[in-house]
């Protein structure tokens, strides 16, 4: 069994996550700040994604990736790197489906903590990288850790913009999710089912995770 | 003066309009809930900001709406303490206090953290987290890690009102007891009045938003000029009142006429007597008063009777008295009661 989807998949997710997180936390933190309207519109935009059907997601990003579009020639011409149908598209997919879980969730996380610990820390003194890093960043630490795991395995389980802007090419852009589909249409159910398998798994062990930092959260309120 | 507080600043459901000033030693800002006290202590601490106006403490301007001065509060040297402490939860007692040390050097940190531990009575809960402390350790702690930093004013949220009646009274000794040798100007925040009365030497009083100037303690309660101060001072008996050429005073609502001893500055408005200042009496007579018993609740040492007086039913009429256990054949199974309002007790109000 050729084990690069999974591989594959499980890179495409990190680094979108990995992008996502720092995106996510710093959208949260200063759309926070922000006056209710900016607010408002801006919360729309960046939760968009999560709403929008993945084709929509995936056309959106063909009109700006494709070879023949703005960007995408651009990245052709300068630096001779296509943009689509290989295994980072699929990063750029997952990362904007995957931002609006983080984003909200950091959102949520900051919008519960109590602003009278951030001014009381500014009374005596300490300054705002301080208090966001060693004060805020830890008191908001489940709700970042808990959108951060649902980021990951949204990314992880992403199939309807991917298959759209990196394809499916064994070996070369085939994620968990694509080659699922394609074994099945090919009629390859015995390995099919097991793809399946190895999917629900890590989703189990993902919610789990989930799951357990909640409990932690709560049980840390009550104590 | 080492507080000097002049600001406006629209609130949505009202104005906030405060202006007083305060010398050394403990001020009170004494209002109902809800009036804007804690906002103004926000605003003083640089945590709101202010549409307008000029804030000075200890000759230094904090906030200056004219000459474009706003310090972050980082830069205003002014201790603030919060009605619910806000202590970091993600950090030990010890921790809490380290947080505002960082810039000393390692032995005069340690020393003066120690120091605070142990005038705090905090040593044995130094590694506790803030969730495992009383609300008075987690109090001292909070006071502890303000004092750290050398504030020039401190200003105390509410301190006492988030514990329990039996904390209390022992939290206010130690409050009283740690910042007696504090320099600086205390402003306490409250919507209790005894602890005014017992605590500061001088109090403003915030009404809706609004505040002007400074009383001696002393005279706000023994002598209010205006019918909110009469009621913040406690009293429960006021009447709209007019003054009659002779000198006396018209008590409309109580429909009475009474001699008063209190030369009068300016209008009056309202008449008011203090609940404990009503004398059982079995005379008639100039000031006595003679009334219709509604209901009588008995106290340890007292009795409260509400009465109807001649006013009829309009307006505040009604008596609170507080009559006390020695004089209880004056007002003990009786349906009718002679109350005798001294002239020296009669408070003329604006």
């Amino acid at each position: 069994m050729d084990l690069y989807p999974f591989w594959n998949s499980l890179r495409i997710a990190a680094i979108s996550c990995g992008i996502v997180f720092f995106l996510g936390i710093l959208c949260a933190h200063y759309v926070a700040k922000l006056p209710r309207v900016l607010k408002g519109i801006l919360d729309v935009i960046l939760t968009l994604p999560l709403v929008l059907p993945p084709t929509v997601v995936g056309y959106l990003l063909l009109c700006l990736l494709g070879p023949n579009r703005v960007f995408g020639s651009w990245m052709m011409s300068a630096f001779h790197t296509r943009m689509t149908m290989v295994w980072y598209s699929a990063v750029f997919a997952s990362a904007i489906v995957a931002f609006p879980l983080m984003y909200r969730t950091a959102r949520g996380a900051f919008e519960s903590f109590d602003s009278n610990l951030r001014d009381s820390a500014r009374t005596l003194g300490l300054s705002n990288t301080y208090i966001f890093w060693r004060i805020q960043m830890p008191c908001c630490r489940q709700g970042i850790l808990a959108g951060t795991v649902l980021a990951f395995a949204r990314a992880l389980g992403e199939y309807g913009a991917t298959s759209m802007v990196a394809g499916y090419t064994p070996g070369r852009t085939a994620t968990i999710s694509t080659t699922v589909y394609q074994l099945w249409r090919t009629n390859n159910e015995a390995l099919a089912f097991r793809w399946v398998m190895i999917n629900i798994a890590i989703s189990f062990v993902v919610l789990m995770a989930v799951n357990l930092l909640e409990r932690r959260e709560k049980k840390g309120v009550r104590a | 003066m080492s507080l000097l507080v002049d600001i406006k600043k629209d609130l949505g459901s009202f104005r906030l309009d405060v202006s007083f000033e305060a010398g050394d030693g403990f001020h009170g800002l004494l209002g109902p809930s809800g009036c804007g006290k804690s906002m103004t202590l926000r605003c003083i601490a640089g945590v709101e900001r202010p549409d307008a106006g000029h804030i000075e403490v200890n000759g230094r301007t904090l906030f200056d709406s004219e000459k474009g001065i706003d310090l972050p509060p980082q830069q205003r040297n002014v201790g603030l303490l919060f009605q619910n402490y806000a202590l970091f939860p993600n950090m030990t007692v010890e921790q809490n206090l380290r947080t505002v040390t960082r810039g000393l050097l390692r032995h005069q940190a340690d020393a003066s953290v120690e120091e605070l531990l142990k005038r705090f009575h905090l040593e044995g809960r130094r590694d506790h987290m803030p969730r495992q402390l009383s609300g008075g350790e987690q109090q001292r702690t909070a006071l502890a890690r303000i004092l750290l930093t050398r504030p020039g004013i401190l200003l105390l949220d509410e301190p006492l009102s988030a514990l329990d009646s039996y904390l209390r009274w022992q939290t206010e000794l130690e409050l009283m007891e740690t910042l007696e040798d504090f320099a600086g100007t205390v402003v306490l925040v409250t919507h209790n009045r005894k602890e005014v009365y017992r605590m500061c030497r001088t109090v403003s009083v915030l009404d809706h938003g609004y505040a002007r100037g400074a009383h001696g303690t002393e005279n706000l309660f023994r002598h209010p000029r205006t019918l909110q101060e009469c009621l913040l001072s406690g009293c429960k008996n006021y009447s709209r009142a007019e003054m009659l050429e002779d000198g006396r005073v018209y008590a409309a609502d109580w429909g009475v006429t009474l001699k008063v001893s209190e030369s009068t500055e300016g209008p009056v408005s309202y008449v008011g007597i203090q609940s404990h200042d009503l004398i059982p009496v079995d005379t008639e007579g100039e000031n006595v008063v003679s009334c219709q018993v509604q209901r009588l609740i008995r106290d340890v040492n007292s009795a409260i009777v509400m009465t109807d007086t001649p006013g009829g039913t309009e307006g505040n009429h009604r008596f609170h008295a507080e009559l006390s256990r020695d004089q209880k054949e004056l007002w003990e199974d009786r349906k009718q009661l002679q109350l005798y309002l001294p002239p020296e007790k009669l408070m003329l109000l604006r």
